[in-house]
Order: C-alpha cells, then structure tokens, then sequence
C-alpha cells in the first residue's frame, strides 16, 4: 500500500512538473523560485534537526560495543569495534560512515521446516547499501560540471573512470547504474523479505521511489531524451551566482522533471529518515567512548544529591552522645576550639 | 563542552559544503550566458539563403546532434546505408567528415565552444580530424589530405 502511495506522489510531482512548464509556461516556478525553496528548507532543516538533537541529554553511556574491551593486559582487546579511546571512536566512525560496518553484521533470523531457529548472514542491505551510497557520491561530484563557472579538472577525470565502459561511442557511466541497482535491491529486498515488509511504511518507500525517480528521470536525459545542456548549464549557474534568469533558449520540461525530483529530495530531506546522513554522527551508540568504567559518567538528568557524612553528623550530636556516653572523634572541647579557630582565620582573611 | 564544539563545527562544515557552488563562483554570473556558435563559414556563406538548413531544425540538433552522429555510425558501419533522407525530403551522405564538417568547418567557434563550456570532451577527434588538429611535424591538413606528407 504505501509502495503503491509513494509511486502515485512521485509520478504526480513529476507530471505537474511538466505540465506546469510544457503546457502552462511556469518555467519561473519550478526552475528558479522551488530550487531557492527547496535549498533554504534543506539548509535550515538540517541545523534545526541537528541543534534539536543536540540539546537532548544523553543520559546514560551506552556505546554499543562489539568486540573486546580493554582489560587486563594480557587479554586481546579490540579498540575499533569498542574504543575505549576518543581515537578508537573516531576510526570507528569513520569506518561506519564509509563502508557501513554496521549494516555488514545484518543477520536474520527463520524458523526452518524443522523447527530449528536459524541465524543467517543477510549481506543483500549492506551490499545494496554501498552501491547506492557511493554511486550517488561520484554521481553527485560528477554534477559539478552544472554547478561551477569553470568546470574543473577533476569532474573530467571523474568521468573518465565512471565512463570506462563505452557502449558504441557513448560511455556508460558506472555510477548511475550502481545508484539504479542499490535503489532497485534496496526496494527489493524491502518487498522479498516478509519480516521487512511488514513493517514498511510509506515514509520508507517514499525516499526510495523519489530516489528512483531521480535516477531514472537524469538516466533518461544522458540516455534516451536528450535534452540542451547549455540552457541547464545557464539556469544553474545564474541561480548559483544569485543572478536568476531563464535562459534564452527556454528550459527543457524534460530536464524540469528531474530539478523538480531533486527540490522534492531537498524538501523531504530534514523531515524524514534521510537526516540519517547527519544522525549517523549524533548517534551516542556510536560517538561515545567506552570509558565508562574507567571515569564516572555523569546523568545529566541526576538531580544535585546533598551528602551528610558522618563528621557533620557528629558535630549534629555530638552533646547528646557524650551525654549517654557513646564515643565521639573529637571532644566537645576539641570542636569548639577548632569552630573557635576556624572564625578567628576567616576573620583575619576578611581583615575584620 | 567538548560534545558543543564538535557540532557546532561539524554544522559548520555542512553549511561550508551545501554551500560551496555559491562562494566557489561568487561573482561569476557572466558564465550564466552560455556560448554564441558562429554559422559564419565559407561553405554556409556560399548557399542561397532559403537552403540554409541543417539537417533538422537548430533546437533538435542542440539536443541530439550526438544521438544522430551515433546513429549514423551504426548505419553506416554496420548496415552500409550512408545516405540518409531528412523529414523534408533532401538527401545527405552520413558523413561527419564530409557532410558536418564541411559546412561546420569552423570548430573553434561551433563544437569547441559548448563543448567547453559544459566540459564535454567527445571522442570524435581521436579519429576524424578538424581545423585545429595538430599533425607530426607540423604538417597541414592539405599536405597530410594529398599524400604529400605521411600522417
């Protein structure tokens, strides 16, 4: 059901897309005043969800660790997979957000015919998951070429590698096919396993059909449609200096269909599982250090807890204990001489 | 403390990155003009004014010239089918060479300029040649053409 949702929204944004500039003429609309919009929601999104989540206190340590923690020495210790070092935490991190070590450990679980549990490496998210991610990272820097006055050195060497694969005289870029098989397993899989699926909702399969829709509708303009792209080229680089303007030679509705994806991306972006790109670094399973046995972690939550030692509860009773004779560290004498001492200092330090 | 300091950065640099395309480019509005081709050729000059046609109109040639040059590849080197019939009914040799660029011949001021200003390095010249292709020994196009010099 929310599959089926999240197709018809897609479907419908890029038909209004290009309706509203092929037979309307609202090229101003979707081709300048949403891209502004859509980019300031994304900015402003973003710091809002990530000052939001900043302010939550984090009450306990709880790093979730898999591995070894250090102890005694002799006692192999694994200092990535439970840092009990900032550094350990940091290559853990880094590791997490560029080969998703966390999605590799995936595992499910079944009943087989004979009743036996069965634990199963499920390696299918992680493996669709770096195809998509990474895809859509060179994919991105590959677009640079719309989006800088100069187009610069490195966006050509970044095509040569991508389009290694020439198919007659046009190369294939392999990274746009990477992103179109990680996004179709990721649904994929989503839709195959029964366990997955019953919990899919449409905020799942939204972010994937718009994924797709991008994919397909940018595909379709390097491959079967092609479209002007001195006019894309001109409108990027006017919205991009702050100078807006529709080009001369108009904007193709073609190419509207992707922009209008893509500002739908930005949008959607700080409202829903995609801030996970951010989350990933605010995670406390994850950007903690496991020391908490070594240096007391703090709640913050703790109220300000008053102590009564002993010393103050003697100085509380110290007349009735003598009195039934119980012992006492110090004499009534002694205490008031030291009471007597303690004034005559803090006199002389006031100068008094 | 520490936990403040390394958002605040780390929102700093996510600003920096979103908005890199915007100071990276500041002040370079000029680049939004695209480039002016020139149909200023001898060839072109040389036609009656009502024949000045390309094969099909200026906007689907803008599009899909490069979908066309594929095309006309696959006819002829695979199919050897080197006349090709436009909608309006004028007949051309599927030739880069001889068809394009004999009324294009003016690379510099045609192919390279969009081509450079989108960062587009097709893989035409590694076979055909133009006005600017550079020779061994610093032949001439004519001389390498008559067999005077070898290529």
């Amino acid at each position: 059901m929310g599959l089926i949702v999240a197709i018809v929204i897609v479907c419908a944004i890029v038909a209004i897309a290009y309706v509203g500039v092929a037979v309307a003429g609202l090229s101003a609309l979707f081709g300048i005043i949403l891209p502004y919009l859509a980019l300031a929601v994304f900015i402003v999104g973003v710091v809002y969800r990530i000052a939001n989540w900043a302010k939550s206190p984090v009450p306990f340590n709880i790093v979730t660790t898999c591995g070894q923690e250090k102890s005694l020495d002799f006692i192999k210790t694994n200092p990535i997979d439970n840092p009990t070092t900032r550094a350990g935490m940091v290559v853990r991190m880094i590791l997490e957000v560029t080969v998703f070590r966390s999605l590799f450990r995936n595992s499910k679980v079944e009943l087989t015919a004979d009743g036996d549990l069965r634990y199963q490496w499920e390696k299918w998210l992680w493996i669709f998951a770096l195809l998509f991610h990474w895809g859509m990272f060179f994919t991105l820097l590959r677009h640079f070429r719309f989006f800088m006055a100069d187009v610069p050195g490195w966006v050509g060497a970044i095509e040569a590698v991508d389009g290694v694969f020439m198919v007659d005289l046009h190369p294939i870029y392999l990274t746009g096919i990477f992103m179109l098989l990680g996004l179709v397993g990721l649904l994929g899989r989503r839709l195959y396993l029964g366990k997955v699926r019953y919990i899919s909702l449409l905020n799942d399969y939204f972010p994937l059909c718009l994924l797709l829709g991008i994919v397909i509708t940018g595909m379709n303009m390097r491959y079967l449609t092609h479209v002007d792209i001195n006019n894309v080229r001109e409108l990027m680089i006017s919205l991009i200096t702050f100078h807006p303007a529709i080009p001369a030679g108009g904007i193709s509705p073609v190419f509207i269909m992707h922009l209008a994806l893509v500002c739908t991306l930005l949008i959607y972006f700080p409202m829903s599982k995609l801030m996970h790109a951010f989350g990933v670094f605010m995670s406390p399973t994850r950007n903690m250090v496991n020391d908490s046995r070594k240096k007391r972690y703090v709640n913050p939550w703790n109220p300000v807890v008053e102590f009564h030692y002993y010393e103050d509860y003697e100085d509380e009773f110290r007349e009735k204990m003598v009195k039934v004779g119980l012992p006492v560290d110090k004499t009534i004498e002694e205490a008031a001489a030291e009471k007597a001492a303690k004034e005559a200092q803090l006199k002389a330090e006031l100068g008094m | 403390m520490r936990k403040k300091t390394n958002i605040v950065v780390g929102v700093l640099v996510f600003l920096l990155v979103v908005t890199a395309p915007i100071w990276l480019n500041f002040g370079k509005s000029a680049a939004a003009e695209g480039p002016e081709v020139s149909l200023d050729t001898p060839t072109i000059n040389a036609l009656p004014e009502d024949q000045r046609k390309c094969i099909y109109d200026t906007e689907y040639m803008r599009d899909n010239h490069m979908e066309i040059l594929h095309q006309w590849k696959v006819q002829v080197v695979r199919d050897d089918n080197r006349v090709m019939v436009t909608p309006d009914g004028r007949e051309f040799e599927m030739s880069l060479q001889n068809t394009c660029l004999d009324c294009h011949s003016n690379y510099e001021d045609f192919c390279k300029k969009c081509h450079d200003y989108n960062g587009v390095d097709p893989n035409c010249w590694t076979c055909h040649t133009n006005e600017s292709t550079q020779y061994a020994g610093g032949a001439t196009a004519d001389e390498v053409n008559s067999g005077e010099v070898a290529s």
